[in-house]
């Protein structure tokens, strides 16, 4: 049982929780994720570790309302529990003195994407971040991310905030402009699909961090399945992250849909 | 061995049992057929995945499948025993309506005698080289039915013991991963006063036993009592930890640990790397039973979903492939299709699982593998290529090698496909400790003797050393390393 120690609501679907876990909050890295289980009939979902306290033993979750288990999870309020909480899972973010880093996060991507421009920040990098939403009230940590960047640019989809436009726009006038060695892509599978193949004809290096759908999180079952480069890795073991050059985003979109009529069926229950 | 060979004579000799095999002549037990174990109608019992199909048999149906079993001078059953259970001595405990009798002499040896008596291949082991197989070409005395009734007569009866335990040593040891290894390790340094602490990475303790084994073979319950017990001994169950992650070995022992023994399992699942294979509604069967059984995605109310296919193929032929088709069978599959590239004589899964399976309305194809598969524009499989196969000359496990016949491929249409092709040692621990000896098939090398690893404080066990074996070899392995690790531990206290 871990409890809720705070949470702030950054929109209507979006929200942030910290949580007592003291081992983890010692043991995670950037990149690193966690597996919970909200109560007894809920699934197993996945979501990054966006910050840790070691010192008070705490980690940060930020969860965007999708289906059941978001919704359930961001139902709970301060004082309660999550049943299950297990990690930190996955390979943590390689993170080195690369030189101009551009990190780009879209939606709620941004939450796993914060701790990794910290780290690289830490390491001595030039950091360039652009955050992207559809629109103004999906934009989040922005004060967070300019804290540990050099420049944060926001866009969004509708322009109801920061410049109109998507991700690739703000990444495409930034590699123009100057020297960027080593790129990050944090987001839905699609927008790392353009960031990605933008990023290829530049031929800057991109690691981007997958959301594939996950049951146990420990290399047991290969429900994460992911084609890299041409061969078949486990996102929970082998991954989040991965070479973006090298990535089937396609299966991999098409496996995020693979549930779809199952997890509307359980919402219409839910709701 | 002789001086287990010897106990189990003097065992004989006792005036019980000579007494005993007096009062029926050998061509009395001889003539007597097997009994048949009862079980749920086979129509009736595909309408639900937690219902056990076999019923257990009653105590006369016991006693009189006990009394068929000669009580050799040279019982060679208990030589096709990986753990030697001495079985004349509780199937005679059993004739001699001695029920209780019968379960404590399993316990001497086996941890978990309610589960083996249930998913052990005796056809394989015990009942293969019993003297009615191997002399009489007759029906092997049905070790494992009786071994199941006296456990299951022992849980029941509300006098199920809790063993004694020795005073506490103090002594802080860790146990990693909670299946059939780690538990029989836990009971049995638990007893010699141990501090013991059982770390598993998911929500529920078990391991296979769990998440893999379903109820209708293995009901949750029967685990549950044996953890109750463990429990209740002093074990502690920690959940949701992974060691090597959460907490590596370094923080555990300066947290006072002295000593590990890794039972991780084989839990990675093996595909066959074939065009298509990552196609929506094409999953390994660790995640099918793992849906199924420890998220119950069959049940409305519970969160976790499953794709109940109309026609599933599963493709494999060990208990795995069992447990995933006879899965789909209760989910509603119309057709439930077995795909194995060998021939129905080399499954590898038991006989009595491949027979309910059948019972079911199983379909079994044989000597075919599958090559392709095909989906739909959403990606949703809907096709299967499978190629025929022959069979060649034995190879390294002694069972004939399939060869491929060309041009003879054809087509099935399914909805839902299970690999169920083996599975792999769980890497987390090798990968995390890099010093640990392991083999190129990513087992851990331990000494066989002792259950050592390459790392003196550290013992392993169970499927993570053998890759996908059985449950009875894992429970061996615990108690084996739980032995040896307490003279490690003992010698070193000395010093
Ligand atoms: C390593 C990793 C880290 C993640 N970190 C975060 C995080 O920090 N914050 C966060 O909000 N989410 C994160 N996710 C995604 C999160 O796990 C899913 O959004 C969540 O499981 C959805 O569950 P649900 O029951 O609410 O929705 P569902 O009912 O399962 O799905 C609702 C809709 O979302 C789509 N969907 C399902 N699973 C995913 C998925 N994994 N990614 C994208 N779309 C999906 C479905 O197709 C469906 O349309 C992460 C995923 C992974 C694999
Ligand atoms: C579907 C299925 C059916 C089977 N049927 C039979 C049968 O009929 N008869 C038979 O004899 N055998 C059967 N087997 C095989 C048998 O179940 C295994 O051989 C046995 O369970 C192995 O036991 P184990 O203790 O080594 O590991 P497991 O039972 O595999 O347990 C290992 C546990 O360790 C946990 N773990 C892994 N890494 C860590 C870590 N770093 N930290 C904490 N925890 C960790 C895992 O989550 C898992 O729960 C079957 C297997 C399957 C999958
Ligand atoms: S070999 Fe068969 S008949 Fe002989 S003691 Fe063992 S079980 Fe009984
Ligand atoms: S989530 Fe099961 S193997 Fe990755």
């Amino acid at each position: 049982m871990n409890q809720i120690v705070e949470k702030v609501l950054f929109s209507e679907k979006v929200a942030k929780f910290v949580v007592d876990a003291p081992r983890i909050a010692k043991s995670r890295k950037p990149g690193h994720f966690v597996i919970l289980r909200v109560d007894e009939k809920g699934e197993r979902i996945p979501l990054t570790i966006a910050g840790a306290d070691p010192v008070k033993g705490t980690i940060v979750l930020v969860v965007q309302k999708m289906g059941v288990s978001s919704a359930k999870l961001f139902e709970l309020e301060v004082g309660d529990s999550i049943l299950d909480l297990v990690g930190p899972l996955g390979k943590a973010t390689h993170i080195h003195q690369a030189g101009t880093v551009l990190a780009c996060g879209g939606g709620v991507g941004v939450a796993p994407m914060l701790p990794i421009v910290e780290g690289f920040k830490k390491a001595g990098n030039r950091v360039i971040s652009i955050i992207a939403a559809r629109n103004k009230d999906l934009i989040i940590l922005e004060d967070e991310i300019r804290q540990w960047s050099d420049e944060t640019i926001v866009m969004t989809d509708d322009g109801s905030y920061g410049t109109k436009g998507l991700v690739t726009a703000g990444a495409e006038m930034i590699i123009q402009r100057e020297k960027v060695n080593e790129c990050i892509a944090i987001g839905p599978a699609v927008m790392m699909k353009f960031t990605s193949l933008l990023t290829k004809k530049y031929e800057i290096p991109t690691q981007a961090s997958l959301n594939a759908i996950m049951v146990d999180g420990t290399g047991m079952c290969g429900a994460c399945r992911v084609s890299v480069g041409g061969n078949t890795y486990f996102t929970c073991i082998d991954g989040p992250e991965f070479d973006a050059h090298q990535i089937d985003f396609d299966e991999l979109i098409m496996r995020l849909g693979g549930y779809s009529n199952e997890e509307k069926l359980a919402y219409e229950r839910y709701v | 061995m002789s001086t287990n060979k010897e106990y189990i004579q003097i065992e004989r000799e006792k005036e019980w049992r000579v007494e005993l095999r007096k009062t029926i002549a050998n061509k009395e037990r001889t003539a007597k057929e097997r009994v048949r174990m009862p079980e749920m109608d086979p129509q009736e019992r595909i309408k639900y995945q937690d219902r056990e199909v076999n019923i257990g048999l009653s105590a006369d149906q016991a006693q009189g499948e006990a009394t068929r079993c000669l009580d050799c001078a040279n019982p060679t059953c208990i030589e096709g025993c990986p753990v030697s259970i001495n079985i004349p001595k509780f199937v005679k405990y059993i004739e001699a309506g001695k029920f209780l009798d019968a379960a404590k002499t399993l316990k001497e040896t086996s941890a978990l005698p309610a589960v083996c008596g249930r998913v052990c291949p005796q056809e394989k082991q015990c009942e293969a080289s019993c003297f009615y197989t191997q002399k009489m070409k007759k029906d092997p005395v049905a070790i494992g039915h009786l071994e199941r009734f006296a456990a299951d007569y022992e849980r029941e009866s509300g006098f199920m013991s809790v063993p004694e335990v020795a005073p506490a040593n103090g002594i802080k040891i860790a146990a990693i991963g909670s299946g059939p290894a780690s538990l029989s390790f836990a009971g049995d340094m638990i007893k010699l006063g141990y501090d013991v602490t059982v770390f598993e990475a998911l929500h529920e303790i078990g391991g296979v036993l769990k998440y893999g084994i379903p109820e209708f073979r293995l009901p949750n319950k029967i685990v549950d009592v044996e953890l109750d017990n463990l429990q209740k001994m002093g074990v502690k169950f920690v959940r949701n930890f992974i060691v090597g992650k959460t907490a590596s070995f370094d923080d555990l022992k300066e947290e006072g640990f002295e000593a590990f023994f890794v039972a991780s399992g084989a839990g990675l699942p093996r595909f066959m790397n074939i065009p298509g294979e990552n196609y929506n509604g094409i999953l390994s069967s660790n995640e099918y039973l793992t849906r199924v059984n420890l998220m119950n995605a069959a049940k409305d109310e519970f969160d976790t979903p499953v794709i109940k296919g109309k026609t599933v193929a599963v493709i494999g032929g060990g208990n795995t492939a069992m447990d995933s088709v006879r899965t789909a069978k209760r989910l509603g599959a119309e057709r439930a299709i077995i795909v194995y590239r060998r021939s129905r004589a080399e499954m590898p899964a038991r006989v009595e699982e491949v027979h309910h399976a059948e019972e079911e309305g199983i379909e079994f194809i044989n000597l075919a593998n599958p090559i392709e598969y095909f989906a739909d524009e959403k990606g949703k499989v809907n096709r299967m290529r499978v190629q025929r196969m022959g069979l060649g000359e034995p190879d390294a496990s002694g069972r004939r090698r399939p060869i491929v016949l060309e041009g003879s491929e054809y087509d099935i249409p399914v909805d839902l496909v299970v690999v169920a092709v083996g599975v792999s040692p769980n890497p987390l621990i090798p990968s995390e400790v890099k010093e640990l000896k392991v083999s190129k098939w990513g087992t851990i090398e331990v000494t066989e003797e002792t259950m050592q690893s390459s790392i003196p404080e550290m013992f392993a066990g169970g499927d993570i050393v053998r890759g996908g074996a059985t449950v009875i070899l894992a429970m061996g392995d615990g108690r084996k390393a739980a032995a040896n690790m307490d003279e490690y531990l003992q010698k070193k206290l000395k010093k």
